[in-house]
C-alpha cells in the first residue's frame, strides 16, 4: 500500500494567517457561498496549511493509490435550510452530495460514513424521517453508510442539524478525470436544466415562499457518470457536479485549472420556464444559482455526440446537450455569447447572490 | 418565457444596432440613467455593438451606489443595537459603510435580516412586538409606493416597534443638477423606465425644454435599450429635443395615480444628500409630520453622523457620468467586489460592479 505523500509545510504553524486579519477579522456568510471568498479561503488557509499533492488537485475529491489501484475519498457537510424542501430533504442531500462528488472523480461509490451534529430539542420524530431518507437514498445509489458520529450540541449551538458525510469510491483502470484536463476545442456538455435546486430551496425560504411546482433536482449521479465512462471513457476529461456558486464558478475553477478559455452560448444553457421567471423576478443569474444533479462534462469534440447519447439514454441525462467549448482564447477565462449575440465576461461569483431592490 | 424571449430577440436588436450604425454622424453622449440599464448594455454585450463615436455614460439610477455614506453609517450604528432587528434588501448587505459593512454587523452577532419586501419587515415587527425591527428604505420612485405602504400599514396596526431608515431619491432633481452643471457632457438621456411607471413622464417635459435635450423613457431588455438609444440618436440627429416614450408596454403619461396619491399622504419632498454628488434640492422624501413616529433617524437619534468617503473612490464623477469605471485608477486593483472602496463596486445596478463582472467596454 502506498500512502499519498505528504509534504509538511515547513514552519508554517509558526507563521500568521495567510488571509490577512484586516482585510477579514470574522469569517462572513461569504466565506461559504462558492464564490470567489470561498476559493480564496480554501486556496490560501486550508490548502496552504494541508498542502500535499492528492489536496493539490483541487478536485471534488482525492485520487490515492492505494493497493495496486486508486481509490477516490471526499468528504461533504450540509447545513442546509429548511430542512425538508421540494424534492429532497438534508438527509438525501448529505449521499447525493458525497456520492456525487465521487462521481466526479470518474469513481463507483463503495461507501460511506455519515457524522451527526444536533441541536439539543430537535424532534425526534424530525431525525427519524431525516435517517429513513437517508437509508432510502444510499439504498437507492447502492452504497452502505458503514459508520458514523453522533454529538449533540447545547440549544441555540446548532441550527437543528448539520450532517457530515465521507465517502470511497473505486477509479477504474483507464479513467483520467483532472480539474485541469480541458483542452482548447474541447465540448462542455450538461446534463439538463440548470438552477432547479437554489431556486426550489428559496421557494421554501422563511420570507420568500412563492407557489411553485418546482423540486430540487437532487440527484445520484454516479450511474449517469459509469454510462458516459462506459461509453466514451477515455474522452471525458473533466467532471463536476455545479453545486454552490452554480455553473460559472464550477467552469471558472476548470478553465482556471486548465489554464484555457471557456466559451458559452446562452441560449444553448437549458433552463426551465420557471426558474428563468423565478430568476428574472429575483434579479439573480441563473448561473450562479446552486444545482444538486448536474455534472458538467468536458468531452473531446470528436466523441461529443457518442457522449450526448449515453448521456440522453439514462433518466437524469435526458436534457442533455452541449452548452459551450474549450477555446484557445482568454485561458483561465469564460466568457458568453448573449442571446443578443453580445458577447460578456463570465466571472466567478464574489460572494452571495443578493436579490435587487429594483 | 413570454414578455423577456420577445426583447431578447437576436434579429430585431441587431436590426435596431444596424440603424443606429445607418444614423450617426458625429460624436454623441447619451445617459442611460438607471443602473439596470446599465447591467443590460454590459451583460449582453450591447456596449461593444454601438458605434464608437456614441458614448454612453451611466447615470446616477442606482439607489445603493447614492445613498450617501452617512446613511450607511446610520444604518450599521442602529443594527449594532441590541434591540434592534435591522431589515434591508439584499443589494445594501455588502455597501461599505466607513468602517464595516451590513453583512460584517451580522458576522459579529447583530440581528441583521435580507427581506424581500418592506412589508415583511412590517410582518417581523407584529411577530416580535419586543424587538425594535427597521427597515432600510432605499431606492427611486419605484420602490418609494411600497416602502410607503409598509409605513401606512404599521401605522394602521398600531405597531410601535417598527420604523424605517428613509432614504429615497427622486430622478428629475437629480437630472436637473447634472444638466445645470457646467461640467455637463449629457446631450440626451434614456429616462429610467420603472421610475416612469410610477410617476408618468409630465415632469420631464419641461426639464427636457428647458436644457434642449431629448429625453426617451426606456425599459430594461436589450431590444428596450436599442430602440431608446435609436430614437435619441434620431431626435440628437435631426435636432429635437422633448420626452418621448419607448417603454409604452409599461408608462403612461400621467403613471400610477393610486401609487403617486400614497406617496403623497406619507412622504413629502426634502433635500437630500446623493454621494459624490452633494445636497441637491428638493431631490428626496422623508416622513411626512403624520408619520414621523417611523423615522428610525429620530427614534434611534443617528442624525448627528457624519463620514468622509475614500479619496480614492469616484463614485461620484461615475454617477454624474463624467467618467467610467475604467478611469479609476483603484478599478480592479484597490477596489474589488471583495473590497469595495465604494457602492458602486458591490451593488447589482451599479456601473463598477457591471464593469468588473461582465468587462464592459473601455
Amino acid at each position: 500500500m502506498t500512502a499519498p505523500s505528504i509534504v509538511t509545510p515547513a514552519g508554517l504553524s509558526g507563521l500568521a494567517c495567510p488571509i490577512p486579519i484586516s482585510e477579514y477579522p470574522h469569517v462572513l456568510l461569504a466565506h461559504g457561498g462558492g464564490g470567489r471568498l470561498t476559493h480564496m479561503l480554501i486556496q490560501k488557509l486550508f490548502v496552504a496549511a494541508f498542502a500535499n499533492p492528492a489536496l493539490a488537485a483541487l478536485h471534488d475529491g482525492a485520487v490515492l493509490d492505494v493497493a495496486g489501484g486508486r481509490i477516490a475519498v471526499s468528504t461533504d457537510s450540509f447545513v442546509v435550510t429548511p430542512r425538508f424542501f421540494p424534492g429532497g430533504d438534508i438527509g438525501s442531500l448529505a449521499v447525493h452530495g458525497t456520492v456525487n462528488d465521487l462521481a466526479m472523480c470518474g469513481a463507483t461509490p463503495l461507501a460511506l460514513t455519515a457524522g451527526f451534529v444536533i441541536e439539543e430539542g430537535l424532534e425526534m420524530e424530525e431525525l427519524w424521517r431525516i435517517v429513513q431518507s437517508m437509508q432510502a437514498a444510499a439504498a437507492a445509489a447502492g452504497v452502505a453508510i458503514v459508520a458514523g458520529d453522533t454529538k449533540v450540541v447545547d440549544r441555540g449551538k446548532g441550527d437543528g442539524l448539520f450532517i457530515n458525510t465521507t465517502g470511497i469510491g473505486r477509479v477504474a483502470d483507464g479513467i483520467g478525470i483532472s480539474p485541469g484536463g480541458a483542452r482548447p476545442g474541447d465540448l462542455v456538455l450538461i446534463n439538463g436544466p440548470i438552477a432547479q435546486h437554489g431556486i426550489a430551496i428559496m421557494s421554501v425560504r422563511e420570507g420568500l415562499e412563492f407557489e411553485t411546482t418546482l423540486t430540487s433536482d437532487s440527484a445520484a449521479l454516479h450511474g449517469l457518470v459509469a454510462d458516459l465512462l462506459g461509453a466514451v471513457g477515455p474522452a471525458v476529461h473533466v467532471l463536476r457536479d455545479p453545486t454552490r456558486g452554480g455553473v460559472s464558478s464550477a467552469l471558472n475553477e476548470i478553465a482556471e485549472g486548465s489554464r484555457a478559455g471557456i466559451r458559452l452560448d446562452e441560449a444553448a444553457i437549458p433552463i426551465a420556464e420557471e426558474v428563468r421567471g423565478a430568476c428574472e423576478i429575483l434579479g439573480l443569474d441563473p448561473l450562479y444559482v446552486a444545482n444538486e444533479g448536474k455534472v458538467l462534462a468536458i468531452v473531446a469534440r470528436e466523441s461529443a455526440d457518442a457522449a450526448l447519447a449515453a448521456l440522453r439514454a439514462h433518466p437524469l441525462g435526458r436534457g442533455a446537450t452541449a452548452i459551450g467549448e474549450v477555446v484557445e482564447d482568454h485561458p483561465g477565462r469564460v466568457s458568453m455569447r448573449s442571446r443578443i449575440g453580445g458577447t460578456r465576461v463570465v466571472d466567478m461569483l464574489s460572494g452571495e447572490q443578493l436579490p435587487r431592490i429594483c | 418565457m413570454r414578455f423577456v424571449d420577445e426583447y431578447r430577440n437576436e434579429a430585431e436588436t441587431q436590426a435596431f444596432v444596424r440603424a443606429i450604425h445607418r444614423r450617426v454622424t458625429r460624436p454623441w453622449t447619451l445617459m442611460e440613467i438607471c443602473g439596470g440599464q446599465t447591467h443590460t448594455f454590459v451583460k449582453s454585450g450591447i456596449d461593444r455593438m454601438l458605434p464608437d463615436s456614441l458614448t454612453l455614460v451611466h447615470g446616477p439610477g442606482c439607489p445603493v451606489c447614492v445613498t450617501p455614506l452617512e446613511q450607511i453609517d446610520r444604518a450599521i450604528a442602529i443594527a449594532r443595537r441590541p434591540e434592534v432587528v435591522f431589515t434591508s434588501f439584499g443589494d445594501m448587505m455588502r455597501v461599505p459603510g466607513s468602517s464595516t459593512d451590513l453583512l460584517s454587523v451580522k458576522a459579529q452577532g447583530g440581528d441583521v435580516r435580507m427581506v424581500y419586501s418592506p412589508l415583511d419587515a412590517v410582518r417581523l415587527a407584529q411577530k416580535h412586538p419586543a424587538r425594535q425591527v427597521v427597515f432600510f428604505a432605499v431606492g427611486f420612485e419605484t420602490t418609494a409606493p411600497a416602502n410607503g405602504m409598509a409605513v401606512w400599514q404599521a401605522a394602521k396596526l398600531g405597531l410601535e416597534n417598527f420604523s424605517i431608515l428613509c432614504s429615497h431619491v427622486l430622478v428629475p432633481p437629480a437630472m436637473e443638477a447634472l444638466l445645470g452643471a457646467p461640467d455637463n457632457l449629457v446631450q440626451g438621456f434614456l429616462a429610467a423606465g420603472h421610475v416612469c411607471t410610477v410617476m408618468g413622464y409630465e415632469e420631464y417635459v419641461p426639464l427636457a425644454a428647458k436644457h434642449r435635450v431629448p429625453i426617451v423613457v426606456t425599459g430594461f431588455e436589450p431590444l428596450d435599450l436599442v430602440q431608446g438609444v435609436h430614437m435619441a440618436i434620431a431626435a440628437l440627429e435631426e435636432g429635437r429635443v422633448g420626452v418621448e416614450n419607448q417603454y409604452t408596454r409599461a408608462v403612461t403619461r400621467e403613471g400610477n395615480r393610486p401609487a403617486q396619491k400614497l406617496l403623497g399622504e406619507v412622504f413629502e419632498v426634502c433635500d437630500r444628500a446623493w454621494r459624490g454628488m452633494g445636497v441637491i434640492p428638493a431631490s428626496g422624501y422623508r416622513l411626512r409630520s403624520e408619520f414621523a413616529r417611523f423615522d428610525a433617524e429620530r427614534r434611534f437619534d443617528v442624525g448627528g453622523i457624519e463620514a468622509r468617503e475614500s479619496p480614492l473612490c469616484i463614485a461620484g464623477e461615475i454617477l454624474k457620468g463624467l467618467k467610467k469605471p475604467h478611469d479609476c485608477a483603484a478599478f480592479g486593483s484597490r477596489c474589488t467586489p471583495e473590497h469595495p472602496l465604494g457602492a458602486p463596486m458591490v451593488s447589482s445596478e451599479g456601473a463598477c460592479a457591471a464593469y468588473y463582472q461582465y468587462g464592459g467596454k473601455g
